[in-house]
């Protein structure tokens, strides 16, 4: 495959997850010379092999992540699973998602001025509603109105939304009781075809794999650019971005290509869409004299104030069967609880439809076969429930990525740092996502009980916050266009941009910002 | 609870493994009911002269095996097995290896025991398995005898056992992952259908503003 440049282009986009590949098709398509550098391959043919590497252990991942090109270090208070928290590839982390979308609230983009903690974004829900509406429109996503404690919206969702499952019916006995509002969710995933993709046929693998193509990927952007006329050059791992001398403008991306060979991408415009981690590690492995602490870091804020949601669960075992791992979804959640003050941290609760282990997994790691296995998998199948949430994590200047200079990857540069802890008051928001959790399993009657709270949780994989969004150029790295207000032609996209992360999963906000982002860029080309 | 050639061409579907004679729907609307069959198939996938077909050594070893895997109470095991290996077969590198490892335990049975495998009385292929560690072993594709053994052999018939959902209903689920058996089976309360969930998220109302 031709690796080399692409001669005038005018924009250079780095990485082809959704942050990338929408604004390629939108730039594209307006008629732009668009060029995106992706680090990972494209994972081209059946699907189905990568269902069979989730599902059948010993066959490796099925996003091929963690090897010497992804290296990194965990140096914070709570170690950080990086590579099980991304995929690189044509599509990024999407390949692998499970699709959960919806709008951040109003209050998350007011956060400082409505609680005096966090920060407060330049721009406000109202400014982003007419993006989200393209972004659902874009992913296809299905939904329902609902929800009564959605953010206000004008339009129908495209698809109508996935039926509550048997699990949720059983929860919505309880929580009617408890006064608790259960509503459906959006997802990612076609209840119906749409964009030339299958409905859902139920593989119930959703994350980390879905053979039908039912589930959106970015690979769809992708696809449509490179229709459009732009040209997508994988196993392209940008290296550096190299500044004219006045420090003004980045005037190419250095990338290495699998024969060894280095390259340099020249262009009008520079989209950095990589993800909040290798965004961070980009900027920072561009260092100059001009600019020593890295590229477009003038505030001091590239990788500062990392971000991501945390989980807390709950969950048990009924009396009765559950009907659990039919699909890889969740039909149902509550956001009742989002916006409280009391802790301020964001919430929201999920009904999960595949509590407790799935039978065929859990057969391919059994020590025993035959009757004995029959009986395990009879046992430890059918009647499991439980809730999950995500909790919001305030941006903290201590939680950071950064260069680790000790560790380098194959091709010498050094690894992504991530230096990343849960401080109290996030732990406080976990304890009582928990509490409500527990009420609501108590009421069914739920035993043999399970919990995930402050001394257990982990991260969502959403990482955020880390080029962050603002007016000041003295404390924000790009300003409300999500342009760096260090270099004129450098834009950043994704969600490494958010001040603040609310507790909803971030891929929409992503989108949105992706949409918007792609017409300002569009309106700078003339 | 007897399992069938349809049994083994749902799963194979679930693979990717279609072609030939095969034409397998799975991107069609499915249910959960339904075993792989798809329109204008007669499922079959070959076997008799192909290239591609493992020896008969090598179908009855499995068979064999399947018949210590899988529970007693299952009938129909040699349709199934052949089934399912012949069309696991369409794969070079999945034949070879899977042939390669069947071979080999053949060949310690006959070392042993001083029989072929599949002549042994199942107790005693249980317990040979259980001797070469393959219980415990960790499924390792290129790793060591037990290991080639627990993955080509043991995990690939479970696996073809409970994906499919003949396999998954004698535990309580009749779309087990890696089926594609459709989205109705999430919402019914029993396998055999049973009231259909319609509380939760109301999610009756789409295409309508919240705002």
């Amino acid at each position: 495959m031709d690796r080399t440049p692409v001669s005038d282009a005018d924009v250079c986009i780095v990485g082809a997850g959704p942050a990338g590949g929408i604004v390629a098709h939108r730039l594209a398509e307006s008629g732009a010379s668009v060029v995106v550098l992706e680090a990972g391959p494209r994972f081209d043919g059946d699907r189905r092999e990568q269902l069979e590497r989730h599902i059948r252990p010993g066959l490796g991942g099925p996003w091929e992540m963690g090897g010497a090109r992804d290296a990194f270090s965990s140096s914070g208070e709570s170690f950080y699973p990086l590579n099980a928290a991304r995929v690189k590839g044509v599509g990024g982390s999407t390949l692998h998602w499970q699709g959960m979308v919806m709008r951040l609230h109003e209050r998350d983009f007011e956060l400082d001025s409505r609680h005096g903690v966090g920060a407060d974004w330049p721009i406000g829900y109202d400014d982003l509603r007419p993006y989200y509406a393209a972004a659902e429109r874009e992913f296809g996503v299905a939904g329902a109105a609902d929800n009564p404690y959605a953010p206000p919206r004008d339009e129908p969702y495209p698809l109508p939304a996935f039926r509550p499952s048997h699990s949720d019916s059983i929860f919505a006995e309880a929580c009617e009781r408890l006064g608790i509002d259960m509503h459906s969710v959006g997802n990612a995933r076609n209840s119906e075809p749409y964009d030339g993709r299958s409905p859902c046929v139920g593989y119930g693998t959703c994350k980390p794999v879905c053979p039908s193509g039912a589930k959106y990927t970015a690979e769809s952007h992708v696809e449509e650019a490179e229709a459009a006329g732009a040209r997508v050059i994988d196993r392209a791992r940008v290296r550096r971005l190299e500044h004219d001398a006045a420090g003004e403008r980045v005037v190419a991306a250095a990338y290495t290509t699998p024969d060894g060979e280095t390259h340099r991408q020249a262009a009008t415009q520079f989209v950095l869409a990589c993800g909040g981690v290798e965004n961070v590690r980009l900027l920072l492995l561009s260092d100059s004299d001009r600019y020593p602490d890295g590229l477009a870091n003038s505030s001091g804020a590239v990788g500062r104030y990392f971000m991501d949601h945390l989980f807390a669960g709950a969950g048990g075992r009924l009396d009765r069967p559950t009907r659990q791992n039919h699909v890889g979804f969740n039909t149902s959640e509550c956001h009742q609880f989002y916006d409280d003050a009391d802790p301020v941290n964001g919430l929201k609760l999920e009904f999960l439809n595949y509590a407790g282990p799935s039978p065929v997994i859990d057969a391919l790691h059994a020590d025993t076969w035959g009757d004995d296995l029959r009986d395990q998998l009879d046992e430890s199948y059918g009647t499991h429930v439980s809730m999950g949430a995500l909790v919001e994590q305030l941006p903290r200047e201590d939680n950071y990525v950064g260069l680790d200079p000790e560790t380098t990857d194959d091709l010498g540069d050094p690894v992504p740092e991530i230096h990343w802890s849960v401080d109290e008051q996030t732990e406080a928001a976990l304890s009582r996502a928990n509490e409500i959790q527990t009420r609501v399993l108590d009421e069914l009657g739920v035993e043999d009980r399970w919990s995930v709270g402050p001394d257990e949780t982990g991260p969502a994989y959403h990482h955020m916050g880390t080029t962050r969004m603002g007016d000041d150029p003295e404390s924000s790295v790009v300003d409300a266009e999500c342009r760096a207000h260090d270099l004129d032609n450098l834009w950043i996209s994704g969600s490494s941009v958010f001040p603040t992360g609310g507790a909803m999963n971030p891929t929409l906000t992503i989108a949105a910002l992706s949409v918007r982002l792609a017409e300002s860029l569009r309106a700078t080309l003339g | 609870m007897r399992l069938t050639r349809r049994d083994a061409l749902a799963v194979l579907a679930g693979l990717g493994v279609t072609g030939g004679a095969v034409s397998l729907t799975q991107f069609d609307p499915p249910t959960a009911d339904s075993t792989g069959e798809g329109s204008g198939s007669d499922g079959d996938l070959g076997g008799g002269g192909d290239d591609d077909t493992p020896p008969t050594a090598v179908r009855e070893t499995m068979v064999a095996a399947g018949e210590v895997v899988y529970p007693s109470a299952v009938e129909g095991i040699p349709e199934f097995v052949e089934t399912y290996v012949v069309g696991r077969a369409r794969d070079d590198a999945r034949r070879d290896a899977m042939v390669d490892a069947a071979t080999e335990l053949d060949g310690v049975a006959r070392d042993w025991e001083n029989a072929a495998f599949a002549d042994l009385p199942a107790g005693d292929r249980d317990r040979l398995l259980r001797e070469l560690g393959v219980n415990t072993a960790d499924p390792v594709p290129d790793g060591t005898l037990s290991e080639r053994l627990r993955f080509h052999v043991v995990n690939e018939l479970l696996y073809a056992f409970y994906a499919s959902p003949t396999g998954g209903r004698l535990v309580g689920i009749e779309n087990p992952i890696g089926h594609p058996g459709g989205t109705e089976s999430y919402r019914r309360a029993t396998m055999d259908g049973g009231e259909t969930a319609e509380s939760g998220g109301t999610a009756d109302s789409g295409g309508e503003s919240d705002g």
